[in-house]
């Protein structure tokens, strides 16, 4: 079983078609791994259906590094 | 031309009669697997029996749907997902009108107008854009006016819902374009239905007078703007308004 931290990082490769390295956890999606809006939404479906989460919009916009996500994941879906 | 649409999943709003039910049929014979939907369980089983009778019938479905209720939007969309697939064509045609001088139109008339026509839009493409944005594929086709272009007196809420549209379908153009999601309007003029038979005579010779064509559309003639900006012959039109109107406005 991969970890939180494993399994976020797969879906930003997948998703940014980024390099796992420079995929660190203090990294920005917007400012650091070239996304743009419309990708940082795609970003959240992506780690929704991963971790069969919901992660309602207000909560989404403050997802803006790698970190964020493993946070937030690791806040609400503890089983994961 | 036939199958431009095959076994695409597509949903109509509104497709009890008029031109919703002539896009469904439209989309239907196209190959398309096609939901009309209706606002009563009645409407939603003469919709299934009327699809039943086109000529190589494929599938079609009636189902029941709120358009101006988010969560009647959302479950709807998760049955159809479940049964067919992700609905990657849109056409957001279901439509009221509630006619008056703005001088007396109440504020409900306003409201009504502005959630069924407008604010349902944003509730059907929302819920069907993850779908879309998945697929790297989507069609949404939204139905204005010609008096969303003109403006027309005593319709000042239609007109205003209709122009929306219009903005909404540009600006959703532009963020979704990347994905190879396109939304289109179409603009249709006066068309043989049951909201035109509501005019009188001397208002239907007026609206002739305009119409270069002189004569009204057929709601066929609105299904093949719609199948066509629904098949991969659209592929590279998007933020279009299409009007089919018999040349009354040309713009």
């Amino acid at each position: 079983m991969n970890t939180i931290e494993e399994r976020v990082k797969k879906v930003v490769v997948e998703q940014l078609g980024v390099s796992e390295d420079q995929v660190t956890m203090e990294a920005s999606f917007v400012d650091d791994l070239g996304a743009d809006s419309l990708d940082t939404v795609e970003l959240v479906m992506a780690l929704e259906e991963e971790f069969d989460a919901e992660i309602p919009d207000d909560k989404a916009e403050n997802i803006t590094k790698v970190k964020d996500a493993v946070n937030y994941i690791k806040a609400t879906a503890p089983d994961a | 031309m036939k199958n431009l649409l095959k076994d695409q999943v597509c949903l109509v709003t509104g497709a009890t009669r008029g031109l919703g039910q002539a896009i469904a049929c439209a989309l239907i014979e196209q190959g398309g697997i096609v939901y009309g939907t209706a606002t009563s369980d009645n409407g939603a089983s003469a919709i299934t029996h009327g699809f039943k009778r086109i000529e190589g019938y494929g599938h079609g479905y009636g189902c029941v749907l709120d358009v101006t209720d988010a969560h009647s939007v959302g479950n709807l969309i998760t049955k159809i997902t479940e049964q067919s697939g992700a609905p990657l064509v849109l056409v957001n045609n279901a439509g009221i009108t509630r006619d008056n001088l703005l001088l007396r139109m109440k504020e409900s008339e306003w409201d009504e107008i502005m959630d069924t026509n407008l604010k349902s839009v944003y509730r059907l493409s929302k819920a069907c854009l993850r779908g879309m944005t998945k697929a790297r594929f989507g069609r949404i086709i939204n139905i204005s006016s010609v008096v969303g272009a003109t403006g027309n007196a005593g319709q000042a809420n239609y007109a205003a819902a209709k122009a929306g549209l219009i903005g909404f379908s540009k600006s959703l153009a532009q963020e979704m374009a990347s994905r190879n999601i396109t939304v289109n309007a179409i603009a249709p003029g006066f068309i043989e239905t049951d909201m035109t038979h509501a005019l009188n005579e001397s208002q239907r010779q007026a609206i002739m007078k305009n119409i270069p064509m002189a004569k009204l559309g057929a709601p066929e003639d609105i299904a093949s703007a719609a199948v066509f900006l629904a098949s991969s012959m659209a592929n590279y039109i998007t933020g279009a308004t299409i009007h089919v109107n018999g040349g009354m406005v040309m713009v």
